[in-house]
């Protein structure tokens, strides 16, 4: 561990390299965040599913890849076929647990991942799969330092979606809904929304924002079957350290933990980094709630 | 169901547990497994049922159990049963001292946040021990086998974990009666006139949990060795699966009921046993739309089902009006 | 109520045909059952696939040609199967499960190390004697197991020629080895953790300094902070091992990042695909493989190594990995050993099995009192011109090893 950090000071470049891999990552973890906080936010469901969805959004890539069609259109095309899922996926199911107790929607939406999980393997195998975007790779200070133009491109994708959503959310008629139902739904129902629709909406965009962030990860990275859960814990942290209804919070608190979590795996070593993103998780809550028990309040 | 229902059927049910493993000497890991099953889902509704926190988190202290005694098995120099039976108590002293420590910090979050902080403990200690090599790492451990005639194990520990899932049941039985029972479901109901009454509520959570502590400390001690090789992420901290079939059996029988985590155990677990060799391969996909199914259609359970078809069964004035 | 009643009846009825099918099934008239729990679903289930498909092939060619002789008369081989779901917990109950209520007592290992080692008690307990080919990990060999015997090469010799072919290189070209450093990531599960040990005692037999020591997560999806020490310390030899998901990252980000490493070795490169996915950028990879469709071992059965291959593409429509052809060797082992005991006694089987002398396309075939096969050396490609090459052990090399890796910069 010593010796780890030791690097640093011999290789400062290794600082940027590692800061640098860290924010490109997290970015992808923002996108699904901001996902995770609407519908939090809008219908009051913890959507475990999250992870499956980025995972399919990927697998979806994939798929086109196979067809012979680039991977870069694979982003829309993820968006969309995933807001149908989505939607579809309200409708059955997530349609009778909205209105139930939260860890009712949390076990359903825990389902849902299992399911979906194994109706990838079965389709399309336990293989590690990637696509290749054909970007190159930028070179900082001499070669020292390199960026994967494709993690360049997922970043500002992220921010692009963040942006599109921020102004969707404010400025068109079903955001404006979305921000009323989130407020007070029996009042934007009394005001004449269909809240079923806006609800179903809101869980079908979550979707598309997955499978775009998805679509990111299988050029970027890689995407396997069972590999989800990493993704909704993440967007679940980003969520509660930035609070709901802040976008802006949202994408720093990503970036950061991206980054936060490189350091680790560089520093404790690669078979810590997970135990270290749940630990940090655990301790953000405990803390958090120390705090707010000095108000008398709790995190509920 | 009346007392004198409930101790004739009590009755029974001890008679064919332990008439089952000699009756079916080839089923006798499924009965084994069974009883394993029953702790998982009587010790998870303690804190869940009974006292409205639900937990994804429980699997940590029989993760520990089985680690605790798998290396006082291997560090202490003891032949196989004293090493064993001192192991599992090591190993639910340290459970219940995780309780104590983890509890007084997380049981002050309340719904979902101590849902999801929960479901972080058990992934943490899952991936934690898979990086210690002193427990043996990523390659897991594998407990001294056992001595004595093949097939007799499975016998041993069908036993030994009946016995405690027997212990448990009346433990709890008698718990949920006393002002202690009645207080973690003063909790559940609502937490805040509890305190308000004077409740130490902290306590009462943290105390319930250590109870849950200890038997599955115990179980996963006994556990690591009867199943013979212990993977950090896939036997111990078994959270996808063990862990999550314990919120679901608790939930399926009816979820804050003395009987409903046995009854949900029994059915879950026999299904399972059933269908599962016929899914080759989707086996997952039936158990997510079993999850979603129960969750969805299913909340109260089979005997939340049953307490309101049939209520005055269950002691309750039917209002007329 | 009624609906209840129908439900409770359905319940009883499949409680009723569970009980009815336990029958003993180890023989049924000319059908001779051999057991095993499989990966078909989570995180092995690829190579679960492959291994079944293995054991599938080698059924369908011995029953075709007219099954196995034991004792004058004919007998046709089946498997019964189970899905193990990739877990330890779930494997030993279903061995428990296959040996009393199917009364299988003849087991074809599952796939892993871990899943091995859950299972190999059992069989043992029972002695029910199991033939693996994908149960790798050497701290299976010194538990004392009676019953178990592996067709495959052990962990420690997976890179073993990988390092010494390193130090090799190095002395040829008038440097000490011990002046050289290594740099290991391997996967945090038991099968890559067993290689890791085998080549940090290499490492240290050889002197070479180990400068990087990282244990990667299974859900890993990025190994950008292990590279970019990697990059840092300039290692000779970078090896990581984790299953197909780790060679995959690995030359992906090596790629991306122009992480410059002299020699890299890795493991699983063949079902991790890194040539159809990364063309160019998986030049110069070595590749540790227990067997390779070159090789020039044969037998009746397949015929050549080559042979294999081309039944199996027909087949299944894919080039058999090496994790198929060593479940295809387990199987003919069991035929074989079935036929010189002349009984499908358990105990005389197992004594048959430990005596084995084979020579099959996958390699030649002995056990050591251990239960591991002494007889198959571990083979090393590299990636060459876009085809996998052997390079090492010398007996088999088609090629010279290309050495050193030239950095990225030159490359393209």
């Amino acid at each position: 561990m010593l010796d780890n950090l030791q690097l640093f000071v011999d290789a400062p470049f290794l600082l940027i390299q590692v800061l640098l891999d860290g924010i490109l990552f997290g970015a992808i973890f923002a996108i699904a965040a901001y996902g995770m906080a609407l519908v939090w936010g809008v219908m009051n469901v913890i959507n475990i599913v999250q992870g499956e969805f980025v995972m399919l959004g990927g697998f979806i890539t994939f798929q086109l890849t196979l067809w012979g069609i680039h991977p870069l259109f694979g982003i829309p095309v993820a968006a969309a076929v995933l807001f149908v899922i989505g939607i579809a996926l309200y409708y059955g199911v997530i349609r009778r647990v909205v209105d139930k107790d939260m860890f009712i929607s949390l076990l359903a939406t825990f389902g849902l991942s299992i399911l979906l999980q194994q109706l990838m393997n079965q389709i399309w195998g336990g293989d590690v799969r990637t696509a290749q975007s054909g970007l190159g790779t930028w070179f900082l200070f001499d070669y020292t330092v390199t960026v994967g133009q494709i993690k360049v491109v997922a970043c500002v994708g992220a921010l692009i979606l963040g942006l599109i959503l921020i102004v969707f959310l404010k400025k068109s008629r079903l955001g404006q809904a979305i921000r009323a139902t989130a407020q007070n739904p029996r009042a934007a129902q009394v005001l004449g929304i269909n809240t079923d629709k806006v609800f179903a909406a809101t869980y079908g965009i979550n979707a598309a924002l997955c499978g775009a962030a998805g679509s990111l990860v299988v050029m970027a990275y890689s995407v396997h079957p069972y590999i989800g859960l990493p993704y909704t814990v993440r967007s679940f942290m980003i969520v509660i350290v930035a609070g709901l209804g802040n976008l802006p919070g949202v994408i720093l608190a990503g970036l950061g933990l991206g980054a936060a979590e490189n350091f680790a795996a560089f520093i404790l070593g690669a078979q810590f980094q997970v135990a270290f993103v749940f630990c940090l998780l655990i301790v953000i809550l405990v803390v958090r709630n120390t705090l707010l028990r000095r108000k008398r309040k709790y995190l509920k | 169901m009346n007392g004198r229902g409930q101790i004739i059927l009590g009755i029974v049910i001890v008679a064919a547990a332990l008439a089952a493993p000699l009756v079916f000497p080839d089923f006798r890991a499924q009965i084994a497994m069974l009883w394993v099953m029953v702790l998982f889902a009587l010790t998870w509704d303690i804190l869940g049922g009974q006292t409205g926190y639900n937990t994804f988190g429980n699997i940590l202290f029989f993760g520990t159990g089985m680690y605790a005694a798998a290396v006082f098995q291997r560090d202490g120099g003891f032949d196989y049963f004293p090493g064993l039976f001192i192991g599992m108590g090591l190993g639910a002293l340290i459970s219940v001292a995780l309780a104590t420590i983890l509890g007084s910090m997380i049981l002050r979050m309340r719904g979902h946040y101590f849902a999801i902080a929960t479901l972080g403990l058990g992934i943490a200690a899952g991936e934690i021990a898979s990086g210690w090599d002193y427990i043996g790492a990523g390659s897991g451990m594998s407990p001294p086998l056992f001595p004595g005639a093949p097939g007799v194990s499975y016998i041993f520990f069908g036993y030994l974990f009946f016995g405690l899932a027997l212990i448990t049941f009346l433990l709890l039985a008698w718990v949920y009666r006393t002002r202690f029972g009645l207080a973690l479901n003063a909790i559940r109901d609502n937490e805040d006139k509890a305190e308000a009454m004077g409740l130490k509520t902290d306590t009462y959570k943290i105390a319930a949990w250590m109870l849950a502590a200890l038997f599955l400390g115990l179980c996963g001690g006994a556990a690591g060795n009867m199943l013979g090789f212990i993977d950090p992420r896939d036997t111990a901290f078994a959270g996808a699966t063990f862990g999550v079939w314990m919120v679901l059996m608790a939930i399926l029988g009816g979820k804050g009921t003395l009987w409903g985590p046995v009854l949900g155990a029994f059915v879950f677990h026999v299904t399972q046993e059933i269908l599962w060799t016929h899914l080759l391969g989707w086996q997952r996909v039936a158990l997510g739309l079993i999850i979603v199914g129960i969750v969805v259609f299913f909340p109260q359970g089979i005997l939340g089902w049953a307490r309101t078809r049939w209520p005055k069964r269950f002691g309750h004035r039917v209002e007329t009006s | 109520m009624i609906r209840k009643l129908k439900q409770l009846g359905l319940a009883t009825a499949a409680l009723g045909l569970v009980l009815a099918g336990t029958a003993d099934a180890k023989v049924e008239g000319d059908t001779v059952y051999l057991g095993s729990a499989i990966s078909l679903t989570g995180k092995y289930s690829t190579n679960g696939e492959h291994t079944q498909r293995g054991y599938d092939l080698a059924v369908k060619l011995i029953n075709e040609a007219g099954g196995i002789m034991v004792d004058g008369q004919d007998y046709m081989l089946d498997i019964i199967y189970y899905d193990d779901e990739s877990t330890p917990a779930r494997g030993a109950q279903l061995a428990e499960r296959l040996i009393n209520q199917d009364g299988v007592e003849f087991m074809l290992g599952p796939y892993s190390s871990g899943l091995t080692k859950a299972i190999a008690p059992v069989t043992e307990q029972y002695g029910v004697p199991m033939v693996e080919a994908n149960g790798a990990s050497l701290s299976l060999f010194t538990e004392g197991y009676q019953y178990l015997f592996a067709v495959l090469s052990t962990t420690e010799q997976y890179l073993a020629s990988a390092v010494a072919l390193a130090a090799e290189i190095a002395e040829a070209e008038g440097r000490d080895p011990s002046t050289l450093t290594l740099a290991a990531a391997f996967e945090n599960d038991p099968f890559s953790q067993d290689i890791r040990n085998g080549v940090l005692a290499d490492a240290e037999a050889l002197g070479i300094k180990v400068v990087i020591d990282d244990q990667l997560p299974p859900e890993l999806n990025d190994m950008a902070a292990t590279l970019a020490k990697v990059k840092a310390l300039k290692p000779d030899i970078l090896v990581v091992s984790g299953h197909a998901k780790g060679a995959t990252l690995a030359i992906r980000q090596m790629e991306e990042m122009r992480v410059d490493v002299p020699m890299l070795a890795l493991t699983h490169c063949d079902s991790a695909d890194i040539i159809g996915n990364f063309g160019e950028a998986a030049e110069y990879t070595l590749c540790a493989s227990q067997w390779a469709p070159s090789l020039s071992y044969s037998d009746d059965l397949f015929g050549s190594a080559a042979d294999f291959a081309a039944t199996f593409e027909a087949e299944y429509g894919y080039a058999p990995p090496y994790q198929a052809a060593e479940s295809a060797a387990a199987v003919m082992v069991f035929a074989d050993a079935f036929e010189r005991a002349g009984t499908f006694d358990k105990a005389a089987v197992r004594d048959a099995l430990s005596e084995t002398v084979m020579e099959t396309f996958y390699g030649n075939i002995e056990f050591d009192e251990t239960g591991k096969n002494i007889a198959k050396p571990m083979v090393l490609y590299q990636v060459q011109d876009g085809e996998y090459v052997v390079v090492a052990p010398t007996a088999w090399a088609a090629s010279e090893v290309r050495w050193p890796t030239p950095p990225w910069a030159d490359r393209q």
